[in-house]
């Protein structure tokens, strides 16, 4: 930092005492990179040991040999894997459905139609804003218990869905609001209706907020844990990172498999990583307009 | 007349939304406050009790062990967060190859889940079977392994800090690097020339241009560590003696394991006006931004 202090004094020598910090943080970048990528980088190689080196104690760095030992024994655990990454998977599907087959309407009557008591309405609508989840999960496990919704991917869904409400809503109403006046009113004159205008003109101008919105619905369902923990109770409707829980102590008489937890960390890790570099765009914006709006 | 119906159109697209919300979240809201006034298990009839859920939670050790340990662990985690994202943000923020690859680097933890990420930092602080242990070992600073998880309150505290740092400190520095990029050039480049010095400028004209970012980040990491759970949950399951059980722990154990659902109830309400405090503080500012 000294060399900044110097560089405002000359400035005709600036650029060349500017290059050392550069060169310098780019390594500090590098070094970060590094340190924040070593944990999932450990995780994958130590799903990759053969089935005793995963178990050894101290562990190895590097797998001296690469096998899918620890994959055969998830996917056969328990239920199976396939029971549990459909489960996490179902439900993940239907709080994207649920959630755009609520808000995609309602956000298009908030941002184009003179709907009564708009205000109030819009403000109930975002209440779970203000109620934290975790809060409301004893009241909502008995009222599923009634409903038959626990043990149910709808229910787990339902639940899901009450988290992205909000988020969803505001982001979709903003990308209504914007859509020109003019290809409005020049559908009108078609004599379109405005059901025909929301599927025709609104939704298409929208996508980038609808994705926006599947995105997060999705990365939400999928990495939720304790209202999965709540609701799910048989082993047969378990999510993936609640089968996870389960197996980081009870796996078998020889203590933790550690080689398994990996593969099934590794394999919950994947969509969620290649979706946020997939769609990175998208995943940045709705988390701007999501908190700081 | 046309506006009239054209508002009750509107309506009728608002009306499943409104239906859901109606249903999941202001329904369970009242039924929440209802049961907290009664003692209500699964396995007897629900007998009304007026405020003595609330009495019995002033007098509950539990609870305030939970409480404070929530707290703690707030008060640890949030500087930590702020400051640490602020500086990767100060880092990161110019659009150069290498920084862009850091940014990106450093939110790919923010997008898995908690509880995935908490079963890999179980694993890394095993004792016996992981990586933190053996670093630690082959460069010479401990000989025997050590125990971070569930034997000292405070040991367990630092290690499940540091993996939820590790977790979600890009979030803050995404919403920070928006925030020093909105900054106009030409502000920036008048303090070059008034001779400021990096930390200069970073103090007097970079920080305050973006004090409502990190009032915001600082609130957003204030409610979601007082909702801690499923760290807690997987990592120490709340050893040593329910020591590292949070808040949000507490109510799961009395709602769930112990069935004491009205008591779970109370203990729900208490959590949600704590938050609601905050929440409504963090509201206001998102408001004023957007005028």
């Amino acid at each position: 930092m000294t060399a900044t202090l110097e560089r405002t004094r000359t400035r005709v020598a600036a650029p060349r005492v500017r290059r050392r910090p550069a060169y310098l943080l780019g390594a500090v970048c590098l070094a970060i990179c590094v340190v924040m990528l070593a944990p999932l980088v450990m995780s994958v190689l130590a799903s990759l040991k053969p089935t005793a080196e995963a178990a050894a104690t101290p562990p190895t760095y590097l797998p001296h040999a690469l096998s899918l030992d620890s994959y055969q024994r998830l996917w056969t655990y328990q239920q199976g894997l396939p029971t549990y990454l459909t489960n996490s998977l179902g439900t993940a599907l239907l709080t994207i459905l649920v959630t755009l087959g609520l808000t995609v309407p309602a956000g298009y009557a908030l941002a184009r139609f003179p709907v009564p008591a708009k205000e109030p309405i819009f403000v109930v609508l975002l209440l779970a804003l203000i109620v934290p989840y975790q809060a409301l999960l004893t009241p909502m496990f008995l009222m599923f218990s009634q409903l038959r919704l626990t043990n149910s991917l709808l229910g787990l869904a339902i639940l899901h869905t009450t988290i992205q409400l909000p988020f969803s809503l505001y982001v979709l109403r903003n990308s209504f609001a914007a859509v020109p006046r003019e290809l409005e009113e020049a559908a009108v004159m078609d004599g379109a209706s405005s059901w025909q205008m929301l599927v025709r003109i609104f939704v298409p101008s929208a996508v980038p907020a609808i994705v926006t919105v599947a995105l997060f619905a999705f990365i939400t369902s999928w990495n939720e844990f304790l209202g999965a923990l709540v609701m799910m109770s048989r082993s047969e409707r378990f999510t993936l990172p609640l089968i996870l829980a389960v197996s980081r102590t009870e796996t078998s008489l020889g203590g933790t498999d550690w080689g398994m937890l990996q593969a099934g960390i590794t394999i919950s890790m994947i969509p969620c990583v290649v979706v946020y570099l997939l769609l990175q765009r998208y995943y940045v914006s709705g988390l701007m307009s999501g908190a700081v709006k | 007349m046309r506006s009239r119906r054209r508002g009750l159109v509107g309506l009728a697209y608002l009306a499943p939304a409104l239906a859901f919300v109606l249903a999941f979240t202001v329904y369970p809201l009242g039924r929440m406050l209802w049961m907290s006034l009664n003692s209500w298990s699964l396995l007897t009839p629900p007998r009304f009790v007026g405020l003595d859920n609330y009495r019995r939670l002033l007098h509950d050790h539990q609870f305030w062990v939970s409480a404070l340990f929530t707290l703690e662990y707030t008060l640890i985690i949030t500087p930590i967060l702020i400051v640490g994202g602020y500086l990767l943000a100060l880092l990161t923020s110019e659009n150069s190859p290498v920084r862009r690859l850091a940014r990106t680097v450093v939110f790919v933890p923010v997008v898995i889940g908690l509880g995935v990420s908490s079963l890999l930092w179980y694993w890394l602080f095993s004792p016996d079977a992981g990586l933190v242990n053996k670093v630690l070992a082959d460069v010479g600073v401990i000989d025997e392994p050590a125990l971070w998880l569930g034997v000292s309150a405070q040991r367990s505290n630092l290690a499940i800090t540091a993996s939820v740092v590790w977790k979600v400190i890009g979030f803050g520095m995404i919403l920070f690097v928006g925030a020093i990029q909105a900054i106009p050039h030409e502000i920036t480049e008048a303090s070059l020339v008034d001779g400021a010095g990096y930390w200069q400028r970073v103090w007097r004209v970079i920080l305050p241009l973006t004090r409502r970012t990190v009032l915001l980040v600082t609130l957003l990491s204030v409610i979601g560590s007082l909702l801690a759970f499923d760290q807690f949950y997987i990592m120490t399951a709340g050893q040593p003696r329910n020591e590292t059980a949070t808040s949000v722990f507490y109510v799961y154990l009395n709602s769930f394991p112990y069935l004491k659902l009205g008591y779970g109830a109370a203990l729900s309400v208490v959590i949600a006006v704590a938050i609601l405090a905050f929440t409504v503080v963090q509201l206001l500012l998102t408001r004023r931004s957007e005028a």
